[in-house]
């Protein structure tokens, strides 16, 4: 459900022309949602930056949704393993 | 990745049933700028509020589609967690909020210059919304519209 809250928020911000992309670690249920960007992630639910007190791969992330950002092509769900 | 086998039978079965909201057509925004003169907000749907605020209504029929702002200079730590949902470990979140809301990487990012700055409002919605309604009609334009009017350029989503 917080897939689908989270795509259909997106979508709002982007018609409003802020440029967005999200975390999914559940690609199959954004698929559903089409939200304009997305970046899987292999975390599991409860842990989508991945892991507490840990900065460098929270940056990382953040660097990775940012460069998504940059993207044109819309709908785009990247999938990727850390 | 989380894997839909992973959850419950019952949520399962629920899942494969319901209607997800399709967005269609997909809006699609442009930066006009580059990243690293761009303001960035945060959204999360981890249910995260700021002290004083009131808390989520975890028992609302259809899941309450409310959010509350957390300003850009807030000490992270002082977040509160009010996600209803019982398919995650919210352990993780309690030890940490930057795993749901990363504004302390946030702040670095600018202070490296990979970001023009952090924007002065972001959102957090608690996203166990199973009837999303009112979230569609009123509270997401509605917050929408507020980081538009902080003249945000980027919103980056987190959910849970």
């Amino acid at each position: 459900m917080c897939h689908q809250a989270v795509g259909l928020i997106q979508a709002e911000l982007e018609r409003r022309g802020i440029v967005t992309a999200s975390v999914t670690l559940l690609p199959e249920i954004t698929r559903k949602i089409q939200p304009p960007r997305a970046l899987a992630l292999p975390f599991p639910l409860g842990y989508p930056m991945g892991a507490p007190n840990a900065p460098a791969l929270q940056r990382g992330i953040l660097r990775d949704l940012l460069a998504l950002c940059e993207v044109d092509e819309v709908p785009l769900l990247r999938e990727e393993r850390r | 990745m989380a894997n839909l086998q992973d959850l419950p039978l019952l949520l399962r079965a629920r899942l494969r049933l319901y209607t997800w909201r399709r967005v269609d057509p997909v809006p699609k925004a442009r930066l006009s700028r580059p990243l690293r003169a761009c303001r960035v907000a945060l959204v999360t749907t981890a249910g995260l509020v700021p002290p004083g605020l009131v808390p989520f209504d975890m028992d609302m029929l259809g899941g309450d589609f409310s959010y509350r702002i957390i300003p850009g200079d807030i000490d992270v730590s002082t977040l509160q967690e009010f996600h209803r949902s019982e398919t995650f470990d919210h352990a993780g979140i309690a030890e940490d909020p930057n795993l749901a809301f990363p504004l302390d990487r946030l702040h670095e990012l600018a202070v490296s210059g990979e970001i023009g700055e952090v924007a002065p409002r972001h959102l957090s919605f608690m996203g166990s919304i199973t009837a999303p309604g009112r979230l569609i009609k009123r509270t997401a334009p509605e917050a929408a519209q507020l980081l538009r009017d902080d003249a945000t350029d980027i919103a980056l989503l987190v959910p849970v």
